[in-house]
């Protein structure tokens, strides 16, 4: 494995380092130029560059190692953007009891579902080179549904507390008195994949149909295999946005079917009182 | 007979009772300490400053909210026993705004039944839409609603439930004079004729006079009095 990264280093090594010399060249002009009219930023400019140069070049080396590994090795990378992907998605859902573990339920059960099925059905490669960054744009994908309904379904039932209550204290249990709050999160966390779905090829034409035909496949192929992507992003954030609001309703309401997400009632060290 | 054989034969009081009754949030005492007896057939007008306790005493009635401390008895009955839903059915309550739910009237009014699984016919909705003023307003869709005829609504949707009583939180404090006495009426009417177990929360110490039977004063969560209505609302407007 060591030995083809070196012979890659060796092959690559002279035409990347004259590109990034070049980058590098350009930026320091335009840092001169930035001077010229009383602009200094020489000093950032050059850690910046250093510090970019040298971040690049270690995720490199790594990845490069990493896309060599095993099927074991890239469900870790995924398990692990998974979570940061938790952490990120939890932020959105501050003083919601367990929003780290809630976030982590939905972005695996939705992303794990669709690309479990993908390497099932052989849409996915268990190659590394494939199968991470696929993975990614899944789980990318599926993080922002759980961000974006976890947000809606809080900012609605806050927002509809009498009508909550109402349907409450008149006997309903509260899956039916959030019903309507349920249904627009699970909705508003769909509608911008929806967008990319109805958009595709025309507003936008995705990096992974554009790498696939500029490494020479097929460009119907190229095209195909894109929307079956993009579909899949779909399908992962429809089952991450229904487990999170499911998960989310839950926490919403006590045993005894009180509402515990009320304005004045969430705890100030971020967890709610039951 | 011993002991325990003579409380099981005593009569089990009817009406709501409070034990003790309490709720603290982030160590603030909303309602503390309070015992006292709600009867059939009699308005309890709770009485008190902004922010005295009052509505969380009434949510705690019907369990919207949970006691921290003490309980409630529903016909001698802790209520913790029973299901929510089932509590909430017997024990209604109108909020302070109408919180009409999208649809027209006959939804709204037929919601609670629905959640049991049972069906209004149309000579019960007709007759429970004549007994609050609004014959024939079944198809209106609540969007078209004055405020007191949106109350009206509410109060209806909850009777539809048969409930044994009927808590209010300022139902009336977003009528006007006419609207607000419309309803004082009504609820005095609907209280005697099915001897429902009612209290009511009111700022309104003359709304009080009118309507209730007996009032509680509630102070920093904490109750002041309870008695007859006028015994103690006089003695309150002193202080």
């Amino acid at each position: 494995m060591f030995t083809e990264l070196l012979n890659n280093v060796n092959i690559d090594i002279g035409r990347g380092a004259a590109q990034a010399i070049g980058a590098i060249v350009l930026c320091l002009a335009v840092v001169g130029l930035c001077r010229r009219f009383g602009v200094h930023v020489e000093r950032e400019a050059a850690i910046s560059i250093a510090r970019g140069l040298a971040q690049m070049i270690f995720v490199g080396i790594v990845l490069a190692a990493l896309l060599h590994g095993s099927l074991l090795i890239g469900a870790l990378i995924l398990a692990a953007m998974t979570f940061a992907a938790a952490v990120t998605a939890s932020r959105r859902a501050r003083g919601v009891r367990d929003s780290l573990l809630l976030s982590f339920y939905a972005i695996a059960a939705g992303a794990g579902i669709v690309i479990a099925g993908m390497l099932t059905t052989g849409t996915l490669t268990t190659d590394l080179s494939v199968l991470v960054p696929v993975g990614s744009m899944i789980i990318a994908n599926a993080m922002n549904a759980c961000a974006q309904s976890v947000e809606r379904f809080r900012a609605d039932v806050t927002a509809h507390v009498g009508y909550i209550e109402t349907g409450l204290a008149l006997g309903a249990v509260p899956s039916v008195a959030a019903a309507p709050y349920f249904q627009s999160a699970v909705y508003a966390s769909l509608l911008p994949r929806l967008d990319m779905l109805k958009s595709l090829g025309l507003v936008w034409i995705p990096g992974v149909m554009a790498g696939m035909v500029v490494s020479g496949a097929n460009p119907i192929y190229a095209s195909i295999y894109q929307f079956v992507i993009v579909a899949m992003i779909l399908a992962a954030s429809a089952v991450t946005g229904l487990v999170a609001t499911l998960l989310m309703r839950t926490r919403a309401f006590s045993t005894a079917a009180q509402l515990t997400i009320r304005p004045g009632i969430e705890k100030r060290n971020g967890r709610l009182k039951p | 007979m011993d002991k325990q054989t003579l409380s099981a034969l005593a009569p089990v009081p009817a009406g709501i009772e409070t034990e003790h009754l309490s709720r603290m949030v982030f160590d603030k005492a909303l309602v503390s300490d309070i015992s006292v007896q709600l009867r059939p057939g009699e308005i309890l007008a709770v009485v008190g400053p902004s922010g005295a306790g009052k509505s969380s005493f009434l949510r705690l009635l019907n369990r919207l909210d949970e006691p921290t401390g003490g309980t409630v008895r529903l016909n001698g009955q802790d209520y913790r026993e029973l299901p929510a839903q089932e509590l909430r059915r017997r024990i209604g309550m109108v909020m302070q705004s109408a919180f009409l739910f999208p649809g027209t009237v006959v939804t709204n009014v037929a919601f609670g039944p629905q959640q049991r699984g049972e069906t209004l016919t149309s000579e019960q909705m007709a007759a429970l839409l004549e007994r609050v003023g609004l014959a024939g307003y079944g198809e209106r869709d609540v969007s078209n609603l004055s405020g007191g005829e949106a109350q009206r609504v509410s109060l209806a949707r909850t009777l539809a439930n048969a409930p044994v009583a009927l808590l209010l939180d300022e139902p009336t404090s977003a009528l006007d004079e006419a609207s607000s006495r419309a309803i004082e009426e009504l609820l005095l009417g609907i209280v005697r004729e099915r001897q429902t177990i009612c209290a009511i929360v009111t700022h309104n110490t003359t709304q009080a006079h009118r309507i209730a039977d007996r009032a509680m004063i509630i102070e920093r969560g904490r109750l002041i009095s309870v008695g007859p209505a006028k015994e103690v609302l006089d003695a309150y407007k002193e202080v």
